[in-house]
Protein backbone atom coordinates (compact mmCIF):
# COMPACT_ATOMS: atom_id res chain seq x y z
CA UNK A 1 0.00 0.00 0.00
CA UNK A 2 1.34 3.42 -0.91
CA UNK A 3 1.95 5.61 2.10
CA UNK A 4 0.59 9.11 2.48
CA UNK A 5 4.09 10.59 2.44
CA UNK A 6 4.95 8.83 -0.84
CA UNK A 7 1.76 10.05 -2.47
CA UNK A 8 2.29 13.62 -1.32
CA UNK A 9 5.88 13.67 -2.55
CA UNK A 10 4.80 12.92 -6.12
CA UNK A 11 2.72 15.49 -8.03
CA UNK A 12 -0.17 13.49 -9.53
CA UNK A 13 -1.14 15.87 -12.31
CA UNK A 14 0.38 17.34 -15.42
CA UNK A 15 -0.11 21.11 -15.35
CA UNK A 16 -1.52 22.47 -18.62
CA UNK A 17 -1.33 26.11 -19.76
CA UNK A 18 -3.71 27.50 -17.16
CA UNK A 19 -3.68 31.05 -18.52
CA UNK A 20 -4.93 29.74 -21.87
CA UNK A 21 -7.76 27.86 -20.12
CA UNK A 22 -8.64 31.02 -18.17
CA UNK A 23 -8.70 33.06 -21.41
CA UNK A 24 -11.14 30.55 -22.95
CA UNK A 25 -13.34 30.77 -19.83
CA UNK A 26 -13.39 34.58 -20.01
CA UNK A 27 -14.21 34.43 -23.75
CA UNK A 28 -17.12 32.08 -22.93
CA UNK A 29 -18.30 34.54 -20.27
CA UNK A 30 -18.34 37.29 -22.93
CA UNK A 31 -20.37 34.97 -25.21
CA UNK A 32 -22.96 34.30 -22.49
CA UNK A 33 -23.36 38.03 -21.68
CA UNK A 34 -23.52 38.95 -25.41
CA UNK A 35 -26.12 36.21 -25.95
CA UNK A 36 -28.26 37.62 -23.14
CA UNK A 37 -28.28 41.03 -24.84
CA UNK A 38 -29.99 39.61 -27.95
CA UNK A 39 -33.24 39.07 -25.99
CA UNK A 40 -34.01 36.13 -28.33
CA UNK A 41 -35.24 33.38 -25.99
CA UNK A 42 -33.46 30.42 -27.61
CA UNK A 43 -30.20 32.32 -28.06
CA UNK A 44 -30.30 33.50 -24.44
CA UNK A 45 -30.93 29.96 -23.13
CA UNK A 46 -28.14 28.39 -25.20
CA UNK A 47 -25.72 31.23 -24.43
CA UNK A 48 -26.52 31.06 -20.73
CA UNK A 49 -26.85 27.38 -19.90
CA UNK A 50 -24.97 25.74 -22.79
CA UNK A 51 -21.98 27.95 -22.10
CA UNK A 52 -22.30 27.34 -18.32
CA UNK A 53 -22.03 23.58 -18.84
CA UNK A 54 -18.93 24.03 -21.04
CA UNK A 55 -17.34 26.40 -18.51
CA UNK A 56 -18.03 24.00 -15.62
CA UNK A 57 -16.48 21.14 -17.63
CA UNK A 58 -13.37 23.19 -18.39
CA UNK A 59 -12.91 24.12 -14.72
CA UNK A 60 -13.49 20.52 -13.54
CA UNK A 61 -11.14 19.06 -16.17
CA UNK A 62 -8.31 21.58 -16.16
CA UNK A 63 -8.38 23.20 -12.71
CA UNK A 64 -9.72 20.31 -10.59
CA UNK A 65 -7.97 17.65 -12.74
CA UNK A 66 -10.95 15.36 -12.31
CA UNK A 67 -10.06 13.33 -15.40
CA UNK A 68 -6.77 12.16 -13.86
CA UNK A 69 -8.26 11.51 -10.42
CA UNK A 70 -9.03 7.94 -9.26
CA UNK A 71 -12.00 6.68 -11.25
CA UNK A 72 -14.35 6.40 -8.26
CA UNK A 73 -14.11 10.15 -7.56
CA UNK A 74 -16.02 11.19 -10.73
CA UNK A 75 -18.37 8.24 -10.10
CA UNK A 76 -19.07 9.57 -6.59
CA UNK A 77 -19.82 13.05 -7.94
CA UNK A 78 -22.01 11.66 -10.75
CA UNK A 79 -24.03 9.64 -8.19
CA UNK A 80 -24.63 12.84 -6.21
CA UNK A 81 -25.80 14.58 -9.40
CA UNK A 82 -28.05 11.60 -10.09
CA UNK A 83 -29.76 12.14 -6.72
CA UNK A 84 -30.51 15.71 -7.80
CA UNK A 85 -32.09 14.48 -11.05
CA UNK A 86 -34.19 11.98 -9.07
CA UNK A 87 -35.33 14.82 -6.78
CA UNK A 88 -36.17 16.96 -9.81
CA UNK A 89 -38.02 14.17 -11.63
CA UNK A 90 -40.00 13.30 -8.51
CA UNK A 91 -41.02 16.78 -7.42
CA UNK A 92 -41.01 18.93 -10.57
CA UNK A 93 -44.31 17.66 -12.05
CA UNK A 94 -46.17 18.91 -8.95
CA UNK A 95 -44.24 22.19 -8.66
CA UNK A 96 -44.09 23.20 -12.32
CA UNK A 97 -47.85 22.80 -12.83
CA UNK A 98 -50.53 24.49 -10.76
CA UNK A 99 -53.20 21.87 -11.28
CA UNK A 100 -53.49 18.18 -12.17
CA UNK A 101 -56.06 15.43 -12.64
CA UNK A 102 -57.43 15.54 -9.09
CA UNK A 103 -55.73 18.56 -7.55
CA UNK A 104 -55.21 22.30 -7.84
CA UNK A 105 -52.81 24.68 -6.17
CA UNK A 106 -54.85 27.88 -5.61
CA UNK A 107 -52.02 29.86 -4.01
CA UNK A 108 -49.68 29.15 -6.94
CA UNK A 109 -52.46 30.12 -9.36
CA UNK A 110 -53.02 33.32 -7.42
CA UNK A 111 -49.31 34.13 -7.41
CA UNK A 112 -49.18 33.61 -11.18
CA UNK A 113 -51.74 36.38 -11.70
CA UNK A 114 -50.33 39.62 -13.25
CA UNK A 115 -50.26 41.36 -9.85
CA UNK A 116 -48.47 38.38 -8.24
CA UNK A 117 -44.81 37.54 -7.51
CA UNK A 118 -41.96 39.98 -7.63
CA UNK A 119 -44.00 42.86 -6.27
CA UNK A 120 -41.88 45.90 -5.58
CA UNK A 121 -42.21 47.20 -2.04
CA UNK A 122 -42.56 50.91 -1.56
CA UNK B 1 3.78 18.67 13.47
CA UNK B 2 6.17 15.84 12.63
CA UNK B 3 5.08 12.92 10.47
CA UNK B 4 5.26 10.49 13.40
CA UNK B 5 2.91 12.64 15.49
CA UNK B 6 0.15 12.49 12.88
CA UNK B 7 -2.94 10.36 13.45
CA UNK B 8 -2.98 6.95 11.72
CA UNK B 9 -5.64 8.11 9.24
CA UNK B 10 -3.22 10.78 8.00
CA UNK B 11 -0.35 8.39 7.37
CA UNK B 12 -1.99 5.70 5.25
CA UNK B 13 -4.42 5.46 2.39
CA UNK B 14 -6.39 2.47 1.17
CA UNK B 15 -8.01 4.45 -1.64
CA UNK B 16 -4.85 5.58 -3.39
CA UNK B 17 -5.69 9.20 -2.65
CA UNK B 18 -4.06 11.21 0.16
CA UNK B 19 -6.47 11.58 3.08
CA UNK B 20 -6.75 15.37 2.82
CA UNK B 21 -7.73 15.19 -0.85
CA UNK B 22 -10.09 12.30 -0.15
CA UNK B 23 -11.90 14.38 2.48
CA UNK B 24 -12.06 17.35 0.13
CA UNK B 25 -13.79 15.24 -2.53
CA UNK B 26 -16.30 14.01 0.07
CA UNK B 27 -17.00 17.62 1.10
CA UNK B 28 -17.51 18.54 -2.55
CA UNK B 29 -19.85 15.54 -3.03
CA UNK B 30 -21.99 16.70 -0.08
CA UNK B 31 -21.95 20.27 -1.38
CA UNK B 32 -23.21 19.04 -4.77
CA UNK B 33 -26.28 17.68 -2.99
CA UNK B 34 -26.80 20.90 -1.01
CA UNK B 35 -26.43 23.33 -3.93
CA UNK B 36 -27.91 20.87 -6.44
CA UNK B 37 -31.07 20.48 -4.36
CA UNK B 38 -31.46 24.25 -4.05
CA UNK B 39 -30.77 24.87 -7.75
CA UNK B 40 -33.17 22.11 -8.81
CA UNK B 41 -35.87 23.59 -6.54
CA UNK B 42 -35.27 27.03 -8.01
CA UNK B 43 -35.43 25.73 -11.62
CA UNK B 44 -38.71 23.87 -11.09
CA UNK B 45 -40.31 26.86 -9.33
CA UNK B 46 -38.98 29.27 -11.97
CA UNK B 47 -40.53 27.17 -14.75
CA UNK B 48 -43.80 27.03 -12.80
CA UNK B 49 -43.83 30.79 -12.24
CA UNK B 50 -43.13 32.67 -15.48
CA UNK B 51 -44.15 35.86 -13.65
CA UNK B 52 -40.84 35.70 -11.75
CA UNK B 53 -39.23 37.04 -14.94
CA UNK B 54 -40.38 40.49 -13.87
CA UNK B 55 -38.50 40.21 -10.57
CA UNK B 56 -35.47 38.63 -12.26
CA UNK B 57 -35.21 41.60 -14.62
CA UNK B 58 -34.16 43.76 -11.64
CA UNK B 59 -30.90 41.87 -11.04
CA UNK B 60 -27.75 43.57 -12.28
CA UNK B 61 -26.29 41.45 -15.12
CA UNK B 62 -23.09 43.52 -15.31
CA UNK B 63 -22.38 43.07 -11.59
CA UNK B 64 -22.99 39.32 -11.97
CA UNK B 65 -20.72 39.16 -15.04
CA UNK B 66 -17.97 41.09 -13.26
CA UNK B 67 -18.20 38.74 -10.28
CA UNK B 68 -17.97 35.75 -12.64
CA UNK B 69 -14.80 37.26 -14.11
CA UNK B 70 -13.40 37.80 -10.59
CA UNK B 71 -14.10 34.21 -9.53
CA UNK B 72 -12.65 32.76 -12.76
CA UNK B 73 -9.50 34.82 -12.21
CA UNK B 74 -9.26 33.77 -8.57
CA UNK B 75 -9.59 30.14 -9.68
CA UNK B 76 -6.65 30.72 -12.01
CA UNK B 77 -4.63 32.00 -9.03
CA UNK B 78 -5.66 28.96 -6.96
CA UNK B 79 -4.55 26.47 -9.61
CA UNK B 80 -1.27 28.36 -10.15
CA UNK B 81 -0.75 28.09 -6.38
CA UNK B 82 -1.23 24.33 -6.70
CA UNK B 83 1.38 24.28 -9.48
CA UNK B 84 3.79 26.25 -7.29
CA UNK B 85 3.16 23.87 -4.37
CA UNK B 86 3.93 20.89 -6.63
CA UNK B 87 7.24 22.61 -7.43
CA UNK B 88 7.83 22.94 -3.64
CA UNK B 89 7.75 26.74 -3.97
CA UNK B 90 5.76 27.48 -0.80
CA UNK B 91 6.24 31.28 -0.74
CA UNK B 92 4.92 31.64 -4.31
CA UNK B 93 1.99 29.33 -3.51
CA UNK B 94 1.21 31.48 -0.44
CA UNK B 95 1.31 34.67 -2.51
CA UNK B 96 -1.06 33.20 -5.09
CA UNK B 97 -3.42 31.92 -2.39
CA UNK B 98 -3.58 35.41 -0.89
CA UNK B 99 -4.39 36.79 -4.36
CA UNK B 100 -7.16 34.19 -4.58
CA UNK B 101 -8.51 35.40 -1.23
CA UNK B 102 -8.39 38.96 -2.53
CA UNK B 103 -10.58 37.80 -5.43
CA UNK B 104 -13.04 36.42 -2.89
CA UNK B 105 -13.03 39.74 -1.03
CA UNK B 106 -13.73 41.69 -4.24
CA UNK B 107 -16.55 39.25 -5.03
CA UNK B 108 -18.15 39.79 -1.61
CA UNK B 109 -17.77 43.59 -1.84
CA UNK B 110 -19.54 43.65 -5.23
CA UNK B 111 -22.25 41.39 -3.77
CA UNK B 112 -22.57 43.77 -0.80
CA UNK B 113 -23.08 46.80 -3.07
CA UNK B 114 -25.54 44.84 -5.19
CA UNK B 115 -27.60 43.68 -2.22
CA UNK B 116 -27.60 47.17 -0.70
CA UNK B 117 -29.04 48.56 -3.94
CA UNK B 118 -31.63 45.75 -4.11
CA UNK B 119 -32.72 46.32 -0.51
CA UNK B 120 -32.93 50.10 -1.02
CA UNK B 121 -35.22 49.44 -3.98
CA UNK B 122 -37.46 47.38 -1.69
CA UNK B 123 -36.46 43.90 -2.84
CA UNK B 124 -35.95 41.89 0.33
CA UNK B 125 -36.06 38.20 1.24
CA UNK B 126 -39.85 38.31 1.68
CA UNK B 127 -40.62 40.28 -1.51
CA UNK B 128 -41.59 37.16 -3.45
CA UNK B 129 -40.54 33.69 -4.44
CA UNK B 130 -37.78 34.85 -6.76
CA UNK B 131 -36.18 37.06 -4.14
CA UNK B 132 -36.33 34.28 -1.52
CA UNK B 133 -34.35 32.01 -3.84
CA UNK B 134 -32.06 34.86 -4.92
CA UNK B 135 -30.97 35.75 -1.39
CA UNK B 136 -30.80 32.12 -0.24
CA UNK B 137 -28.74 30.88 -3.18
CA UNK B 138 -26.43 33.89 -3.40
CA UNK B 139 -26.18 34.11 0.40
CA UNK B 140 -25.24 30.45 0.86
CA UNK B 141 -22.72 30.78 -1.96
CA UNK B 142 -21.32 33.95 -0.36
CA UNK B 143 -20.85 32.09 2.94
CA UNK B 144 -18.87 29.43 1.07
CA UNK B 145 -16.70 32.14 -0.49
CA UNK B 146 -16.07 33.65 2.96
CA UNK B 147 -15.21 30.24 4.47
CA UNK B 148 -12.88 29.50 1.56
CA UNK B 149 -11.09 32.84 2.00
CA UNK B 150 -10.48 32.24 5.70
CA UNK B 151 -9.20 28.67 5.19
CA UNK B 152 -7.05 29.86 2.27
CA UNK B 153 -5.34 32.49 4.42
CA UNK B 154 -4.60 29.85 7.08
CA UNK B 155 -3.20 27.46 4.45
CA UNK B 156 -1.17 30.33 2.93
CA UNK B 157 0.44 31.07 6.32
CA UNK B 158 1.79 27.49 6.48
CA UNK B 159 2.66 27.38 2.77
CA UNK B 160 4.79 30.52 3.13
CA UNK B 161 7.00 28.47 5.48
CA UNK B 162 6.99 25.53 3.01
CA UNK B 163 4.82 23.54 5.42
CA UNK B 164 1.76 21.38 4.66
CA UNK B 165 1.94 22.15 0.94
CA UNK B 166 -0.51 19.31 0.14
CA UNK B 167 -3.25 21.52 1.60
CA UNK B 168 -2.79 24.04 -1.23
CA UNK B 169 -4.35 21.63 -3.74
CA UNK B 170 -7.21 20.76 -1.36
CA UNK B 171 -8.31 24.34 -0.74
CA UNK B 172 -7.92 24.93 -4.49
CA UNK B 173 -10.33 22.05 -5.24
CA UNK B 174 -12.87 23.57 -2.86
CA UNK B 175 -12.45 27.00 -4.46
CA UNK B 176 -12.93 25.65 -7.98
CA UNK B 177 -16.13 23.97 -6.84
CA UNK B 178 -17.39 27.29 -5.42
CA UNK B 179 -16.49 28.81 -8.82
CA UNK B 180 -18.52 26.11 -10.65
CA UNK B 181 -21.55 26.79 -8.43
CA UNK B 182 -21.38 30.48 -9.40
CA UNK B 183 -20.99 29.54 -13.08
CA UNK B 184 -24.52 28.07 -12.81
CA UNK B 185 -25.93 30.74 -10.48
CA UNK B 186 -24.97 33.54 -12.88
CA UNK B 187 -27.20 32.47 -15.80
CA UNK B 188 -29.99 31.31 -13.47
CA UNK B 189 -30.23 34.54 -11.47
CA UNK B 190 -28.88 37.18 -13.84
CA UNK B 191 -29.48 36.07 -17.44
CA UNK B 192 -32.60 33.86 -17.67
CA UNK B 193 -35.51 36.33 -17.60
Amino acid sequence: MTTEAQMQAQPHVHHPNYVKVWAILVALLVVSVAGSLTHIRDVVLVAAFGVAVVKAYLVAKNFMHITVEKRWVPYLLIICLLFIFILFAGVAPDVMHHSGLHWTNPSANQAAQPAGGGVKRE
Amino acid sequence: MSATAKPLANTRSGTGIPTARLITWWVIASEIVIFGGLLASYVMHRIGHPEWADAASHTNTWAGAFNTFVLLTSSLCAVLAHKAADAHDGPRAAKLLRLTSLGGLIFLCVKGFEWTADIHEGFVLSSGGFWSFYYTLAGLHGLHVLAGMIIMLIVAADAAKNQELQRVECIGLYWHFVDIVWIFLFPLLYIAR
